[in-house]
């Protein structure tokens, strides 16, 4: 396979739905949650029996208002919602309700950052409207037949679409990146695309560099991680340059990823094409949003992603590795700042956040707000460190015994008896002690043999059992050096 | 006061006599007499120890299209054969709550569309006042329950007429309330920004009784109108004979077209008198718009039904088509055998005014006119007219069968679907007899100005007296 990318420009598009958070579904007060057994969160509402109507979840709005705000989108003052027609057996109503040609808001921006990359890349983002997910069609539990569960049909999402801005691969990745670090920090969403609270289908399109107009474009579906969406996209691409390279036309058409083969198929014709008739959703009267409303919700919005990271950098001095990685999660940014705080040393805070705490987050599979050690109890830790009185390694085995133990550090290295000496009259004694047992060593160090002091500060260090400040016991040896 | 069982009895006697059922009048599809007595029962000992119930014992009928417990809801249709919702329509429990027992379900046109109750899949209801015509519809059997003396109230529903059309044919009182006045959950959708739960009652004061005891704000329903109840009425002593002064009756030409049957005419024109003897300025206004009213009802209500009857596919409720090899050839075969021609037709026509292309012409077109007919109301009201008269329909009661082109059928519902499109309360009382067959006055007021309307209504019901029924 060639490299195409010298002569075509890869032009990309995403439309991104997000499951929002709210304890009940969007126009029923059945609960949400996943996981329970096939269709106990449902009423006559969400099953679309006869005569039920929908009602708007006020939380479902705040929630889509808040997003949309983290996005930097203009909330409309009126939205309208819409029905969407189409018949399928997990589509409960025959229709679902969306937004159309009102939506809730439009003209976001994002800037998306691509790690290692200084700059931002600002891709333009078209609209953000709210509607209600589909049930599930479970197609391999029975054989010959279709199972159907409802509890996710009326589920809340919101439908962000961008502008086709994107011009990589790598670039779109960083997109949903960013957009999933935005709705997280906004605290909207799971945001998890393996657990289907955020899916992404993307619309992508090859021409010559240089061309301003727009090829056809093709749908790619199917595709269940950000790395998947990189890798989809790049197959697309070299699938329609080596078609236009052909000279053959690309028909607009839908694609299905095929992750175990790494490649892209055209949907069957019936997945898609559909009118689907959309029109003002009658049951529900149109969403008048006041700009009171809309301005309250924007004062109770959490610091976004882009602001901490600046706030970190001048506050803490750390580097743009660093502050990739500490604001990457909000929570580990919360958990961060409250180390770097408390304990005065950023750039220390992060190595141990990014290496310690991390390492053992995923070895445990613990998320960060289920940590044991709170963050004030990581930093008096490594004010021992600063302050002489635990060496690196000792810290690392108090660490791991604050996890498991829920104990702070003061007591740990006490139980342990591995807070680190500093006492000269006591390093004094260790240091004649090795010149006893060392004799030979130590005469030819006294003499001037300066190479030797390693073997001499870990004798003292394992006189010491560890304890002993290797950096002091440096200086008091180097005056008995001629 | 009578024994609330026996009158329950009594009243489920009447339900289930062979003269209403399918070999007779056709006018009932279902009772169930274990449970409308039990909720008897629960009413007389609530009301024994001292329950305050407007409607204690009061037995009524309500459309098949109106969710209950205990008895099926089927809209008169094939496609929800041996329906029964597992939860009931809010007006329900409210006139459960009222001390109201549910007694029967009554025929209907399928899914509510048709005038003359013939498109019902249990087959026609017949007139009680003429076996050999229509009652009317889509309510028609809620209607002839009450022109037949089943019940004196039944819940009817509407969407362009279907409560006054058949009121007026079969010679009772028929109301339709602003729309968001009463909730529609549980209503069963056929063009939702139209429909309203509706009454038919063998007088004025009954149908207001019913109405505000269905009314109010419903969480459950995001188009109800947080407006305040109107006071129940007096329900003691006969129609109360007020006087209208200081009343000011518009008198719309266009709802007396010079093709208005001449009989139906001076029944008009004799309540217009009664109307002005009790002190009402009558003034002649105009509805510009009024012409239009038809064609855009035909495009907006099948717009909305295309889309609410789409539920209705073999998949989680009623009758699915068998052995089908595959997820379309299901949806084809159980939709095409589940609804009747008339509703199939409506799908069509929804289907098509909605599509791609045509959008525009049709659908946002017809959404601009209903505008114009809506404000022709509100400039109307706007210039000191308080309540407009008219004729219920343009014709009294026709034969069964005798209307076979559907544009002939709704061109019945020309004088009633205006206060559908704009939202208006409405209501139509028997003014008199043509040839023996009953004719409808209709009153129409500005939204949520029922109590006006009730009260001119129970005052020309009350002048006209026996003459209402000659």
């Amino acid at each position: 396979m060639s490299d195409w990318s010298k002569k075509y420009e890869m032009v990309v598009g995403l439309e991104v739905h997000v499951q929002l958070k709210t304890r009940s579904k969007a126009f029923c007060s059945c609960s949400a949650d996943f996981g329970a057994p096939p269709n106990v969160n449902t009423c006559p509402v969400c099953l679309g029996l006869p005569g039920a109507l929908p009602v708007l979840n006020a939380e479902a709005v705040r929630l889509a208002v808040r997003a949309a705000i983290a996005l930097g989108f203009t909330v409309n003052p009126k939205s309208v919602f819409a029905r969407k027609n189409y018949f399928y057996p997990d589509l409960p109503k025959g229709y679902q309700i969306s937004q159309y040609d009102q939506p809730l808001a439009v003209n976001g921006t994002l800037h998306a950052r691509i790690p290692g990359d200084a700059d931002t890349h600002p891709i333009a983002i078209t609209r953000l409207h709210m509607e209600e997910d589909a049930g599930k069609s479970v197609h391999d539990r029975y054989p010959h037949m279709t199972a159907i569960d409802l509890n996710r049909a009326g589920v809340p999402l919101i439908e962000i679409v961008s502008e086709p801005d994107m011009r990589s691969a790598a670039e779109a990745g960083a997109y949903l990146r960013t957009l999933k670090q935005i709705l997280e920090y906004a605290d909207v969403s799971d945001v998890s695309m393996e657990e289907g609270s955020l899916r992404v289908d993307a619309n992508v399109s090859a021409r010559l560099h240089g061309e301003p107009k727009l090829g056809t474009k093709t749908e790619v579906k199917n595709v269940n991680s950000f790395s998947a969406v990189e890798r989809s996209l790049q197959s697309e691409f070299d699938r329609q340059c080596e078609m236009l390279e052909r000279g053959q036309h690309i028909l607009q058409q839908t694609m299905i990823w095929d992750a175990s083969k790494g490649t892209v198929r055209p949907a069957r014709s019936k997945e898609e094409s559909h009118d689907y008739r959309y029109f003002p959703e009658p049951d529900l009267p149109p969403l008048l949003l006041a700009t009171e409303f809309v301005k309250k919700i924007e004062s109770t919005l959490a610091e976004l992603p882009q602001k901490m990271r600046e706030r970190f950098s001048s506050e803490f001095g750390i580097t743009d590795a660093e502050l990739d990685a500490v604001t990457a999660d909000p929570r580990i940014a919360t958990y961060f700042e409250g180390v770097a705080r408390a304990h005065g040393d950023g750039a220390h805070a992060a190595k141990w956040v990014m290496g310690e705490v991390a390492a053992a987050l995923n070895e445990s599979a613990t998320k960060i707000q289920d940590f044991p050690i709170r963050s004030t109890q990581l930093a008096e830790l490594l004010d021992m460190i600063r302050d002489g009185k635990l060496s690196h390694t000792a810290a690392k085995t108090v660490f791991g015994t604050m996890r498991t133990t829920g104990k702070t550090a003061p007591v740990v290295a006490a139980e342990l008896s591995v807070t680190q000496v500093g006492d000269d009259s006591q390093l004094e004694q260790w240091i004649q002690e090795v010149f006893a047992e060392l004799p030979e060593e130590s005469g030819r160090f006294r003499a001037g043999e300066k190479k030797l002091t390693g073997v001499l500060v870990g004798a003292v260090m394992k006189k010491s059992k560890g304890r002993a400040d290797p950096k002091k016991v440096n200086a008091l040896l180097g005056k008995y050096s001629s | 006061m009578r024994n609330i069982i026996d009158v329950t009895n009594e009243s489920i006697g009447r339900a289930t006599d062979l003269r209403y059922g399918p070999d007779g009048l056709n006018i009932i599809v279902a009772t169930n007499r274990r449970s409308s007595i039990a909720a008897a029962e629960d009413v007389a000992a609530a009301y024994g120890s001292g329950t305050a119930m407007p409607l204690a014992g009061v037995p009524i009928a309500v459309k098949d299209n109106i969710a209950t417990l205990d008895m099926p809801t089927t809209c008169a249709s094939r496609i929800l054969a041996g329906y029964t919702s597992p939860y009931e329509a809010t007006a329900i429990t409210r006139l459960r709550s009222s001390g109201a027992v549910i007694v029967a379900k009554t025929n209907m046109d399928e899914f509510a569309m048709g005038s003359s109750t013939e498109s019902s899949a249990y087959g026609p209801t017949r007139n009680p006042i003429d076996p050999e015509r229509a009652p009317g519809g889509s309510s028609g059997g809620s209607a002839a329950a009450v022109a037949a003396g089943i019940v004196n109230i039944a819940l009817g529903s509407e969407t362009g007429g279907s409560v006054r059309q058949p009121a007026a044919f079969c010679g009772v009182v028929g109301v339709k309330p602003t729309y968001g006045r009463v909730s529609r959950f549980g209503l069963v959708a056929f063009g939702s920004s139209l429909d309203q739960i509706g009454v038919c009652a063998r007088s004025v004061r009954e149908a207001e009784l019913a109405t505000y005891v269905m009314s109010g704000l419903d969480p459950l329903d995001a188009t109800s109108a947080d407006v305040t109840v109107p006071p129940l009425p007096d329900m003691t002593g006969s129609a109360r004979l007020e006087s209208l002064k200081g009343l000011t009756v518009g008198i719309p030409t266009e709802y007396f077209p010079d093709s208005l049957e001449p009989d139906v005419r001076a029944k008009c024109d004799a309540a217009i008198d009664k109307m002005r003897e009790l002190g009402a300025s009558i003034v002649n206004v105009s509805l510009p718009h009024t012409a239009l009213a038809i064609p855009v009802y035909y495009i907006i209500a099948p717009a909305e039904a295309s889309s609410n009857l789409a539920r209705f596919d073999g998949v989680r409720f009623g009758p699915r088509a068998a052995s089908a090899a595959d997820l379309r050839t299901m949806y084809d075969a159980t939709r095409s055998k589940g609804f009747g021609a008339e509703v199939q037709r409506r799908i069509l026509i929804g289907t098509y005014v909605l599509s791609h292309g045509y959008y525009d012409a049709y659908y946002r077109k017809a959404q601009a006119v209903r505008e114009l007919i809506s404000r022709d109301f509100t400039n109307v009201f706007g210039s000191g007219v308080d309540i407009l008269f008219t004729p219920t329909t343009p014709t009294p009661a026709f034969k069964l069968g005798a209307v076979t082109d559907p544009y002939e059928m709704y061109m019945s519902d020309i004088f009633t679907v205006t206060a559908n499109l704009a939202g208006i309360p409405a209501i139509s009382l028997p003014i008199g007899r043509v040839r023996g067959l009953p004719v409808g006055g209709q009153l129409l007021a500005k939204h949520f100005d029922e109590p006006r309307m009730f009260r001119a209504a129970e005052a020309l019901e009350a002048a006209l007296g026996e003459g209402a029924h000659q």
